[in-house]
Order: structure tokens, then sequence, then C-alpha cells
């Protein structure tokens, strides 16, 4: 897709490398000594059960949580260099606010808070257009749909034109048509050489649409081409790692910046009707 | 029945002031009010304006009853109430509205304990109440300098303002603007009650800023419609409040916040976005 034509193409860096990264609450870890590399370019889904990590870990590499140990490095990208579109958007939609001020605002870094947005209407207007919501412009977001608006937040990603761009469960509660337009541009996406990591729960359209998986359950249980992934064994290992909060839990004796090698903890033996109610992901 | 509406101000200089101070506080409040509205924090600029009453109340013991000094207190407590809440909100688990609750109630306390301890009950009244139809070339600078400065600040700072109101989370993704919007626009809001309370007092500060603005939701749909109808009320309700209490010999903080009031339930009931006469007779609805 060539919308964001007046972008240069993104050039090396946007790989993401996590060196024994612990992300947690409250001491608590939700994501436990993960190391890896998510290459430039590459196109990964995150999966999981729920209170596996996943928006834990998106929320670290976006430095919204410090990690309680390790680090994401992110050579060569900025702040600005990454999107994130949260699973819950904390967005106020009573705020008078038009559906073109909305999207508008993934110009940030180009306009920032002076400069003028009418030479990039049109770059607005094809990117509304790319997400089906040409002539929603005026509308107030109050009035959109739950898909409606994300649509118009797939779009405001579009014009933030990052190396990478970070999904979390973009698809969830969205409809089949609008998920595979979605879908589409996010390959887009893909062809650009942007790094892409989308959390999601749909199985067969991960194994559809994305090349590689991190099967994340607090730590990775396996993390490569999503063929290899997401097999029948991997799953249910990962279920029964993902246990629930537990207040009693030790400290973690491990090397920090080591993979992690003891066992998860010592009660997994019994946790396995747990892992719903683990803490918020 | 023109001359009953400008032969006061035709007359007495101090009324002409009084209109004066308050065009400037209602040009640059009833903005300031609207953003306060839509960020749903109406009722921690109340809180606000308890917290300024020590700074005040310092700046009376020192100085007697001299605006500059009574100024920078207000300004100084109510800047170090809104700082520090809003650090703790961002760094601690409390939540902004539940700190701020304790500052302002620290300080009010504080506030009233000085006071007591010094002045008589009529300074207290002068705090509490304003001195709308004494304001002297010091205080109409003051109040036209916010003014000054309000505007000002809401231009630069629009943008990023805005999208701290739609989507933080989103400004706090793609820059560090969030917590320099968020505290600069609390100091603008301190600014604008420091600066009402020489007028019409620290209680009814807030009237000018809020109740305009609310109002404001009946007659505009977007941010460029309220901000000039918040201004407009809040002038009218000036207007009407100086006159009122020029005829009838009522103290004239409470006439004007009153006449923000009736204006406040005119619109709501009249006011063509929602008011609740129009729903009594909806029109019929469209087909697509």
């Amino acid at each position: 897709m060539s919308l964001t034509s007046s972008s240069v193409p993104p050039a090396p860096g946007g790989a993401l490398v996590f060196r024994g990264l612990t992300l947690g609450y409250a001491r608590h870890p939700a994501v436990h000594h993960l190391d890896g590399t998510i290459p430039t370019g590459s196109l990964t889904a995150v999966v999981g059960p729920n209170g596996a990590g996943k928006s834990t870990l998106l929320k670290g590499i976006m430095g919204e949580i410090t990690p309680l140990e390790g680090e994401v490095a992110r050579p060569g990208l900025s702040r600005q260099g990454i999107a994130y579109l949260p699973q819950a958007a904390e967005i106020d939609r009573a705020f008078p606010i038009g559906v073109f001020d909305l999207v508008a605002m993934g110009l940030w870094r180009r306009v920032g808070p002076w400069r003028s947005l009418k030479a990039h209407r049109p770059g607005v207007e094809a990117a509304l257009a790319a997400v089906g919501l040409t002539g929603f412009e005026r509308r107030p977001i109050g009035t959109l749909s739950g898909g409606q608006l994300r649509r118009a937040l797939f779009a405001r990603v579009l014009l933030q034109d990052a190396r990478v761009i970070l999904l979390d469960e973009p698809f969830a509660a969205i409809d089949a048509r609008t998920t595979d337009e979605l879908l589409a541009l996010v390959h887009g996406w893909h062809g650009e050489g942007r790094t892409v990591v989308a959390v999601l729960h749909d199985l067969d359209q991960v194994a559809r649409h994305f090349p590689s998986t991190l099967l994340l359950a607090r730590e990775a249980v396996a993390w490569g081409a999503t063929r290899e992934v997401l097999t029948a064994d991997n799953l249910r290992r990962a279920r029964r790692l993902c246990e629930a909060w537990d207040d009693e839990a030790p400290v973690c004796r491990a090397p920090g910046t080591k993979p992690h090698e003891h066992a998860p903890h010592e009660h997994d033996d019994h946790t396995n009707d747990h892992h719903t109610h683990g803490h918020a992901a | 029945m023109i001359d009953l509406l400008t032969a006061p101000f035709v007359e007495f200089a101090f009324m002409r002031r009084a209109l004066a101070g308050c065009v400037a506080l209602s040009v640059g409040a009833a903005p300031v009010g609207v953003f306060l509205t839509l960020r749903r924090m109406s009722l921690m600029s109340e809180a606000m304006s308890h917290a300024i009453l020590p700074g005040a109340a310092v700046g009376f013991l020192w100085a007697g009853l001299s605006l500059p000094a009574m100024t920078l207190g207000g300004l100084v407590a109510g800047l170090a109430v809104a700082l520090l809440s809003g650090l703790i909100a961002r760094s601690t688990v409390l939540r902004e509205d539940a700190s701020l609750a304790a500052f302002y109630l620290i300080s009010l306390a504080a506030g009233v304990l000085l006071i007591s301890a010094r002045g008589s009950s009529i300074d207290l009244l002068h705090i509490l109440f304003g001195t709308v139809l004494a304001l002297d070339d010091d205080a109409l600078l003051l109040l036209g300098g916010i003014a000054t400065v309000t505007l000002t600040g809401l231009a630069v700072a629009y943008r990023p303002l805005v999208m701290e109101c739609v989507d933080p989370l989103f400004l706090r993704s793609v820059g560090r603007a969030s917590g320099p919007v968020h505290y600069a626009f609390l100091a603008l809001v301190v600014l604008n009650l420091v600066g009402g309370f020489a007028a019409l007092g620290t209680l009814l500060a807030v009237g000018l800023m809020l109740l305009p603005a609310i109002s404001a939701r009946f007659w505009a749909l977007d941010l460029t419609g309220l901000m000039p109808a918040a201004v407009v009320l809040a002038l009218v309700a000036s207007v009407a409040g100086l006159l009122v209490s020029y005829y009838a010999s009522l103290p004239t903080g409470p006439a004007i916040v009153l006449s923000a009031g009736l204006l406040y339930v005119a619109s709501m009931l009249l006011g063509p976005r929602g008011g609740l006469v129009w729903r009594l007779m909806p029109a019929r609805h469209l087909e697509a």
C-alpha cells in the first residue's frame, strides 16, 4: 500500500530485542524472563491464554510500563517509531470531536502541536478511504459503532507511518468483513517492511495470515514459524503454565539476564482449572 | 429601556471597572471551564478554589488587604496543590481526584485556621465574596493579564490539550506532551480561579468558570462552538448580574453567579442541542 507516499520506506531498525525481560504488576511477573528477537519487517502473532501476559508484553514494548527486570532494546527506533493500538483504547467517546480530527491525530509526529493540517488533508482522506470510512469525516466519534471506531483507529495507525506497529486484539468483537479488510491493511504494512506484532485469539486466523508466532504463557512456550508453534502439545503446555496470581509466590532467584531455567512454580500441577482468573493481561 | 441598561455604567466609574473586570474574567475563564467539563473535572475546580484560600490568607496576613500579595499567595497555594496532586496521581496508586481531595482539604483547613487566627470576620467576607465593585487599576490589570495568558495558553496548547482529553494513552504513546499539557492546563485553571477570587470571591469564582461552560452544551455541538457560546453566556451573566445588583442593591458576586445559573436553567430548557422543551416534541426520525 502506498497510502503514506510522502514517507520514506522503513529504514533498517525496527527490530525488538528482549533480554531477560520480566514485566509485571506489584512484583508479580506477567511476562517472565523473556529472551528473543522480533526481527525487522516480521509479521508476528502473539497468542496464549487469558492472563498470559500478551497485552503486558505490548505495553512493555511501548514503554508504558517499566520492566521489573531485563530490558526491551529497540535499536534505531525512537518512541514515535512505534504505533500502538491498545485493546481498550482510553478514548473519551463523549468528547465532541469528528472522525477526521481523531484520525488526523496520527499525524502528530509530522505536524506537532502547531503546524497546519491543510497539506495533509489528502493523506487523511486517503487513510479514511483505506479503512472504508469515506464520508464519515464530520461524524462525531460518539456516533460510531464499535467496528467503525476500530476502522478509524486503524486509519490513525496508518497515518502514524511507524516502523513498528503493535496491535492488541485488533479484531475482537469485529465482524468478518471488517476483519478481512483490516487484515488486508496489516498485510500491506508487512509488505512495506514494517514490523507488525499482533495479539490474537483466533488461531485459524493466525495460521492463515501470520508467518511467525510467539506462544506466550508468562514465559515463551514456543516461538518461531507459526506451523511449528501452534501444535496441540504446545497449546496444552501453555494452558498449564498460565496459573492464577499467587500471593505466596516465592521471590524469583533466577539470574536476570539468562534464560529462565528453574521450574516455573511449585504448584502448577493443580492449577489447570485456574488459568482464566489470572490478573489483567 | 436602553437607558436602564446603560445608565449605571455611564454614570459610575466603579460600574465600568466592574464591567471591564467581568469581561476579562468571562473571556478567559469560560473556555477553561469548557475544557474542565469536557474532561469531567468540573468538581475539581471547586476543590481547587478551596485550595487557593490558605495562600490568599497568608498574603493577607503578610500585607493586609493587598491584591498583589493575596493573588501571589493564592497562586502559589493553588499551583502547589495542583502539581502535588497531579504528581502523586501519576506516581502512586491514588487517582487524581482522591489525591486532590486530600490536598485541598488540608489546604482549606489551614486557610480557615490562618484567617481566624488573625483577621476579623469582615476581612474573611472579602476573601470569600470578593470586591467586584471596588476593583482598582492593579486588579483590572491582573484580570486583563490573566485573560491574555489564558487565551494565549489555550491557543498554544490547543491541539495537544484536545488529544489529552480525547485519548491520553495515544498522546503518551507518540510523545512527551501529555504531562506538560496536563499541568499547563491545571495552571490555567488555578490562574483563572485566583483572578476570579479578587472580583467574585473564592467560592464564586468557580461559578463564572463552570456555569456558562455547562450551559454552552445546550447551544453548540463541537469545541469551536462551545467556547464562543460559553464566553457569550458568561458576558451576558456578568452584565445582568451587575445591573441586578445595582438596581436591587444586592451583593454583586452572588448576583452574577445567580444570573449565570438562570441562564443555565434557560439553556437546559430551551437550548437547541438537547434542551428539555425540544424533547417534549421530538421530530420524526430520518430514513438513514
